[in-house]
């Protein structure tokens, strides 16, 4: 965080009644953001604007780019320079974000890319809720890589998931999604924000030798896989590149560089999956069907499972706070023990997840869905599951 | 030991400030991306900026390449988006000094929304645009910039666009310092560069160089050593930027000046981030805060 001069309390703590958006840009603050760069697009605006008014007057800096080429680009540039940074889009902007997306994976720059998911495809229902960027955000910019995303169910998890996006960026120097949709980005509920040293924060991995000393690798990397990060200006000299490069940041194009790179990028996701992946259960003991469910949808099917277990059904809810890592290992467990008889995913898209279990298991797997402008209702997954 | 033996020094006193690791570069023969790396480099030392506070930003293509070559902390980013990514820097870090190097196409054709907009807001900025009308490093291809009825490898039948005319294109977008040189024109391009990074605000100097293999051999221009002998031909310099289509570039016309010179050099307020105390005794946040508007 910059020491620059603060104006205002940069955590809000206390006890609020508080915008989905707004929750996404206090949990921003409390999280230690120093640079915002965004587009404003519905319905994702109020988290600029929030950020605004509240990031200035606590030492950050905020940047109304030209568009969301330029948001994405500049959060990577104050990434470089040291900053914790995080932009905030919806779907047209998502869509113009993903090659740069493949930049930050690639030059392994920490950054947050909030997304409020609106009906989609193109223009869409901007107003509306829509859950169809999900794998989007997992495949969107060319190429294998590695990344995380989470996806809010409440405002108070719109606070702590933005919190926790910008520590799982800097340990593991990745992209990170936070993947929010229209209805929980304009609820207001009850949002906790905790005293400031109780925020957990995890930062960067930084060099251990001082600049000049020794001659500095910026991509060599130990058991972990994630290098040690010197940020511009401190006198370290790195250089950074999209092109496939070696330990000393410089291009080296060959395909055994190629390989191993690409491989490490996605193993240091794949190897710290448990840590990065965060789920709930409720109801899931002894449940026969089980449903999936991510965002405003699992607040639908919590409701309907409620109302299915008065009446005698086994089922079972797994929510899914991360999308991606995706809980295969905690699937593949609730196959084994042999009482699960089918899995009923609803989703605001076409069955993008439901194509993810289905990779998993032979077992029916139902689909709910609804193509944007509307969420499936607690009715509509009742009718389902008994 | 011979004559000759006796002048080869073993270091040359630039080396510190590019990374001789990585040499022989990329660059063909008769090229002048190396003499615009030259030049930055030189007005880097001589600019009594500290070198650790300097940052050297590029795009994707030939010129793109520069920042590999500076020993300086370096981004080689995407295409058309070293801009943003220069501004970022900047931004967080107003202590460096940001240098943009890329190419006309880079920066002027899949950048050129945030090239206007860096001028627009007057980002403490040096952008260095290497103008070798065309896109080199793919084999050749028309750009932005290549003149009407030059032939490239997507115009057989001669360039039909209208070329972008960039000193024009700076200085309508509000940039405080603009510049054209060629790189025959070494102490003019590094002292233009030197007066960009001394210079708050945006600076904008678009250098003009050969690129034998592709344009150069496509246009009947020669080698780089031609090109640079009508480079020394036909420039005129002039102080005042001249109209609009006294800049435009024509390779055919051997009686048409290429102009160049240090077109613009005022004093705007250049970009400041919203501050704490904006918000000072403004509990809601909405009272005005008074911007000075125009040259100071």
């Amino acid at each position: 965080m910059s020491d620059a001069p603060q104006r205002e309390q940069r955590v809000l703590s206390g006890t609020h009644f508080m915008l989905g958006d707004h929750a996404c840009a206090e949990g921003a603050l409390a999280g230690g953001v120093d640079y915002f760069g965004g587009y404003p697009i519905t319905p994702s605006t109020e988290i600029a604007e929030r950020l605004a008014r509240r990031l200035p007057a606590v030492g950050g800096k905020y940047v109304q780019m030209e568009d969301e080429l330029g948001s994405i680009m500049s959060i990577l540039g104050a990434s470089a320079a040291g900053a914790r940074s995080l932009t905030a889009t919806s779907g047209p902007g998502f869509s113009l974000m993903m090659e740069s997306i493949g930049l930050a994976a690639m030059m392994e720059l920490p950054c947050v890319i909030v997304d409020v998911q609106r009906a989609s495809p193109s223009t869409g229902l901007p107003t509306m809720v829509g859950q169809s960027d999900i794998l989007q955000a997992r495949w969107g910019s060319h190429g294998d890589y590695g990344m995380a995303a989470f996806s809010p169910a409440s405002p108070q998890e719109c606070f702590d998931l933005t919190v926790h996006a910008l520590n799982v960026a800097d340990q593991y120097r990745i992209p990170v999604f936070l993947m929010m949709d229209e209805v929980v980005a304009h609820m207001t509920e009850r949002v906790v924000i905790p005293p400031a040293d109780e925020v957990p924060l995890v930062h960067r991995k930084r060099p251990d030798h001082k600049p000049g000393a020794q001659r500095h690798l910026p991509y060599a990397v130990g058991e972990d896989g994630v290098p040690a990060m010197a940020h511009a200006g401190e006198g370290y000299k790195v250089h950074m590149t999209g092109l496939t490069h070696d330990e000393r940041g410089y291009p080296a194009l060959t395909p055994a560089t190629h390989n191993a790179l690409v491989n490490r990028l996605v193993d240091k996701v794949r190897h710290n999956a448990q840590h990065i992946m965060r789920y709930d259960e409720f109801e899931l003991d002894d449940a026969e069907t089980v449903v999936i469910a991510f965002g405003c949808t699992s607040r639908s099917a919590r409701q309907a499972v409620r109302q299915a277990r008065q009446r005698g059904a086994k089922c079972g809810l797994l929510r899914l706070v991360s999308v991606w890592p995706f809980p295969e290992q905690r699937i593949r467990e609730l196959l084994q023990r042999g009482t699960v008889r089918r899995f009923v995913v609803p989703e605001v898209n076409l069955g993008q997840l439901r194509r993810e279990v289905e990779r998993l298991t032979q077992l029916p797997v139902q689909r709910i869905n609804h193509a944007g402008g509307a969420m499936p209702t607690p009715a509509d997954i009742l009718e389902v599951l008994l | 030991m011979t004559a000759t033996s006796a002048v080869i020094a073993r270091d040359h006193p630039n080396d510190p400030l590019l990374r001789s690791d990585r040499f022989p570069h990329i660059l063909c023969p008769g090229c002048g991306i190396g003499t615009v790396i030259h030049c930055y480099v030189e007005a880097m030392a001589a600019s009594g900026v500290p070198l650790d506070n300097h940052v050297c930003v590029s795009g994707i293509g030939c010129s793109g390449r520069a920042a590999g070559y500076v020993n300086v902390d370096s981004y080689h980013t995407a295409h058309g988006r070293a801009i943003p990514f220069a501004l970022g820097i900047a931004i967080h870090k107003p202590e460096l000094r940001v240098t943009v190097i890329s190419g006309d196409g880079d920066l002027t054709a899949i950048g050129g929304n945030h090239f206007i907009h860096a001028a627009r807001r007057n980002m403490n900025l040096t952008v260095v645009c290497i103008n070798n009308f065309n896109y080199g490093m793919t084999g050749g291809q028309a750009g932005p910039t290549s003149p009407r009825g030059s032939i490239t490898s997507t115009a057989p039948k001669g360039v039909h666009d209208r070329p972008f005319n960039l000193p024009d294109l700076a200085r309508a977008a509000g940039a405080s310092f603009v510049a054209r040189w060629t790189i025959l024109h070494v102490r003019q391009l590094r002292d233009a560069i030197l007066r960009g990074l001394q210079k708050p605000g945006f600076s904008f100097i678009e250098a003009l160089s050969p690129c034998p293999t592709n344009f150069g051999r496509a246009n009947d221009l020669g080698d780089g050593m031609a090109e640079m002998e009508v480079y020394r031909q036909r420039c005129r310099i002039v102080q005042e930027l001249p109209g609009f289509d006294e800049l435009d570039i024509d390779f055919v016309d051997e009686e048409r000046p290429i102009a160049v010179g240090n077109f613009v050099d005022i004093d705007r307020h250049p970009y400041q981030p919203v501050g704490a105390d904006a918000f000072d005794n403004v509990p809601n946040g909405t009272q005005r805060v008074h911007h000075p508007v125009g040259e100071e």
